[in-house]
């Protein structure tokens, strides 16, 4: 009862804090001196003065709907905040297996959302110093950087494997399965000649099917992800459920690898994993990056509508730094809501899965 | 709550991931099948050859005897399913309930499938050409005749993409077993119910259970058994077949397209073939690759048309346990309302007549809350160049076509099965060397009617082993 109380308390400051985040990143993007392009002229589109009238995280209710296909296309400076003019830029994409990609403007939000991350990781499984392997998608994602940041911020140094996801969709939708397995098994190739080169990796980032791909061929070499000298993972998407987390651990893993699951995105930074516990029965909570980032979960008819605890809904993002202000966008995934937890003091989301709706059509886990 | 687990190599695993499975027509949860994952079947994969050793240990002819007692247990048995015991009245209504195929038809199907397991020697000794079993378990005999003969297993197990719909496929799988290749099943969402009543009879008859997999699973699961199996069949649309094409590791079955032809000896007699073409037709709801799409004729196709519309056109859903339903029901949203709106839109067509809707009372269509029926369809299609000549739809569906006889292997393209009516040699000739025709019947022969003894889109030997060189000693000297 009291570690109930102790919750519900340390949620409150939480909920002040993510207030008070909110008026100053509402300030700093509508401010015609740090503002953006972007907002400053949106700003005119709307019935309110958000300089004026949106002093609470409830308020970004006013807005309407942040729609991601604002995000195609050029001038991409129109979302830099004139308080950010000068500074170095980087561009991440997301999508663009077909058409124009979304791209989003940065400057070191991917370093701070990583930072932020990496004080999650316990250091017996992710030790301090030592290196990391990155098999996964690089190219336009914002993903190389940022963990290549993250073994940078822990002391170590980061070797990296390139994966193309968009060419992997391309011949999957031609139904050129064996090329597209010839190109696993070339990425694996490169992450075995990695491992095997007396690097000292001990920590590493990958996807399910990657890691799924590489433990294999590691144990058709008589060899695991344990001796090969991994310690910990992090891992990430809607692919990892509850029976892919006990799957990893039970049979892919082993003991002696600790893996976390991630959620995250361009647009929202890196959602935390709820630390391991066997009463969870391998249930996955995530805690988005508050206050830099929240997450509601909203009725599917009424997304002004926050869900009760344990019900279902779909996944609505804020995002509230000086380099990106998302007022409230409709994610394509859904979940149940949960309660803050004492490590994460605010509401949370578990059983993270493909919006049923958009489930139909959306081709995940390709690589 | 009936719980299904998944099947690892004979071993039960609890899943934490559960899909129900619900009832057609009232949405009640029937069971939760629990649920595999891609990576869970490529570790499993890694230890497939063990499956075949298992099986090895018993002789062909131990394992066809087994086959016969499980062909009898699963016809008339209780068994064990999950959590539960399913008697075989259980099987048909729960398979009814998912898959939304008339209890009588489960019934058909259920005994369909303990027929070919009664009578696998046979079916074996016809698919092998009485080669001695021998051949299979050690890889090589020698022959009556004193010649060697080798063949090769091209992989120690064989994976099926099984289809949700279509309960009538299973028997293509079940000589796996007696050729002592090990089973990998991924059911069809709504019907996981033959391949575990069928595991569980083949258990019980004394086969190691070590030599199944049962797969339950979602969108990853059917490419890891595709990966993983050295072999392996799918199920599916023509996108499916067009998609596999060129694989050897992987037959894919699609639509049969399948048609009987009249030729121009026989059209004129059309009346006294009626009920063969009829039953072609309509026989298990239309829902087989080898239930007829097309009955092509030189003349008299619009009467053709009119005589088999009279039949079928009254007909509509009846209850499911109705022993005389003969309509399964679309239990996918919107399924039947595409393939219905896919119809109107050929109908637009000069050369298009549709045929039954006089017959009919009401539309094609029939809409309930959680399911859709579509009513026997009967066109006349006056040009063999039409799209709606050469179509196949789920459910009793026939185009019938006017095409002059010398036209018709041109016209007609790719047929699973042909039945030919006809005296004319030379057009049986002709058909015979078609090779865009697979199973051909010449004479009266209903388009379902299989005999076992016969390969199906090809010899599942063939696709299993590998015939090659063999010799123990130099060959005599030349």
């Amino acid at each position: 009862m009291t570690k109930t109380v102790d919750v519900a308390s340390l949620a409150a400051k939480q909920r002040e804090k993510l207030d008070a985040q909110t008026r100053e990143i509402v300030q700093w993007h509508f401010s015609p001196e740090t503002g953006s392009p972007f907002w400053l002229e949106k700003a005119k589109e709307l019935d309110f003065d958000p300089l004026q009238d949106v002093n609470c995280f409830d308020d970004l209710k006013k807005f309407p709907l942040f729609e991601d296909e604002w995000l195609r296309g050029g001038p991409v400076r129109r979302w830099l905040p004139k308080g950010l003019e000068g500074k170095p830029l980087y561009v991440f994409e997301t999508g663009g297996t077909t058409g124009i990609p979304k791209s989003r403007l940065v400057v070191e939000d991917h370093w701070i959302d990583y930072e932020m991350f990496s004080h999650t990781l316990p250091d017996e499984s992710f030790p301090k110093g030592s290196n990391w392997l990155m098999l996964g998608p690089s190219g336009p994602r914002r993903l190389r950087l940022a963990v290549e940041h993250l073994a940078q911020y822990r002391g170590g140094i980061c070797f990296c494997v390139d994966l193309d996801p968009r060419w992997v969709v391309k011949l999957l939708k031609k139904g050129k399965t064996q090329e597209a397995k010839e190109y696993a098994d070339h990425v694996i190739d490169q992450a075995m000649t990695v491992l095997s080169a007396g690097h000292e990796i001990k920590c590493m980032f990958t996807t399910p099917k990657l890691l799924e791909a590489l433990a294999v061929r590691l144990m058709d070499n008589d060899s695991s992800i344990a001796e090969s000298g991994i310690k910990g993972i992090f891992c990430g998407g809607t692919e990892f459920t509850q029976q892919w987390y006990r799957f990893a651990r039970e049979e892919l893993l082993g003991p002696d690898v600790y893996i976390t699951p991630t959620y995250g995105n361009t647009l929202m930074g890196l959602a935390c994993g709820k630390p391991f516990d066997p009463a969870d029965n391998y249930k996955i909570t995530y805690y988005a990056p508050q206050p830099r980032a929240s997450i509601e979960v909203v009725d599917f008819d009424d997304h002004t509508k926050v869900v009760g605890y344990g019900e279902t809904g779909r996944v609505k993002l804020y995002t509230l730094t000086k380099e990106l202000f998302v007022p409230g966008f409709l994610e394509r995934d859904e979940g149940e809501r949960e309660l803050p937890h004492e490590k994460y003091p605010w509401d949370g989301i578990s059983g993270v899965r493909p919006y049923h709706v958009f489930a139909k059509t959306t081709t995940v886990g390709v690589y | 709550m009936l719980e299904v687990p998944v099947i690892r190599w004979g071993q039960q695993y609890e899943s934490l991931e559960k899909q129900d499975v619900v009832h057609f027509e009232t949405g009640e949860t029937l069971a939760k099948v629990h649920q595999a994952n891609g990576g869970l079947i490529k570790m499993d994969m890694r230890k497939a050859k063990r499956a075949r050793d298992v099986l090895r240990q018993f002789s062909i002819a131990e394992l066809l005897e087994m086959c016969k007692k499980a062909g009898e247990l699963y016809v008339s048995a209780d068994l064990p399913l999950g959590n539960s015991t399913q008697s075989p009245d259980d099987f048909c209504r729960i398979q009814s309930a998912t898959t939304g195929l008339p209890e009588n038809m489960c019934r058909f199907n259920m005994t369909k499938n303990a027929f070919v397991m009664g009578h696998m020697g046979e079916i074996l000794d016809a698919l092998t050409r009485g080669l001695p079993y021998d051949v299979f378990t050690n890889g090589y005999a020698m022959e009556d005749r004193g010649v060697w003969v080798s063949y090769q297993a091209s992989s120690p197990v064989c994976g099926w993409v099984l289809p949700s719909n279509s309960p009538g496929v299973h028997t293509l799988w079940l000589p796996v077993i007696p050729l002592q290749i090990g089973l990998v099943l991924k059911p069809g969402g709504q019907e996981p119910w033959t391949p575990y009543r069928m595991y569980e009879a083949f258990a019980q008859a004394g086969i190691p259970r070590e030599a199944f997999s049962i797969y339950p699973g979602g969108h990853d699961c059917g490419p890891a058994v595709l990966e993983g199996c050295g072999r392996s069949v799918i199920f599916g649309a023509a996108a499916t077949v067009e998609r596999y094409k060129g694989d050897p590791k992987v037959q894919a079955h699609g639509p049969g397209f399948s048609k009987i032809v009249l030729g121009d000896d026989a059209a004129d007699n059309w009346e006294k073939h009626l009920d063969l073409l009829v039953d072609s037709v309509y026989v298990n709801s239309g829902r087989s690759c080898i239930s007829a799409s097309g009955i092509w004729t030189p003349r008299h196709g619009a009467e053709i048309a009119d005589a088999m519309a009279r039949r079928l056109g009254p007909i509509g859903p009846k209850p499911m346990n109705d022993p005389t339903s003969g309509l399964a029901a679309f239990t996918m949203p919107g399924a039947a309302e595409a393939m219905n709106a896919q119809i109107n839109d050929g109908c637009e067509s000069p050369a298009v007549t549709e045929v039954t809707a006089k017959y009919r009372d009401g539309g094609r269509l029939v809409q309930h809350e959680r399911c859709d029926f579509l009513r026997p369809t009967i066109l006349h299609v006056s040009d063999p160049d039409d799209p709606m000549a050469n179509t196949e739809f789920m459910f009793p569906f026939a185009s019938v076509v006017d095409c002059p006889q010398d036209q018709f292997i041109k016209k007609a393209g790719y047929t699973l099965v042909c039945t030919a009516i006809t005296q004319d040699e030379k057009f049986k000739r002709n058909l015979i060397d078609a090779v865009t025709i697979d199973r051909l019947n010449l004479g009266e022969v209903r388009t379902y009617q299989l005999n076992w003894l016969q390969p199906h889109e090809g010899n599942i030997i063939d696709f299993l082993f590998r015939s090659r060189a063999f010799q123990t000693s130099p060959p005599p000297a030349h």
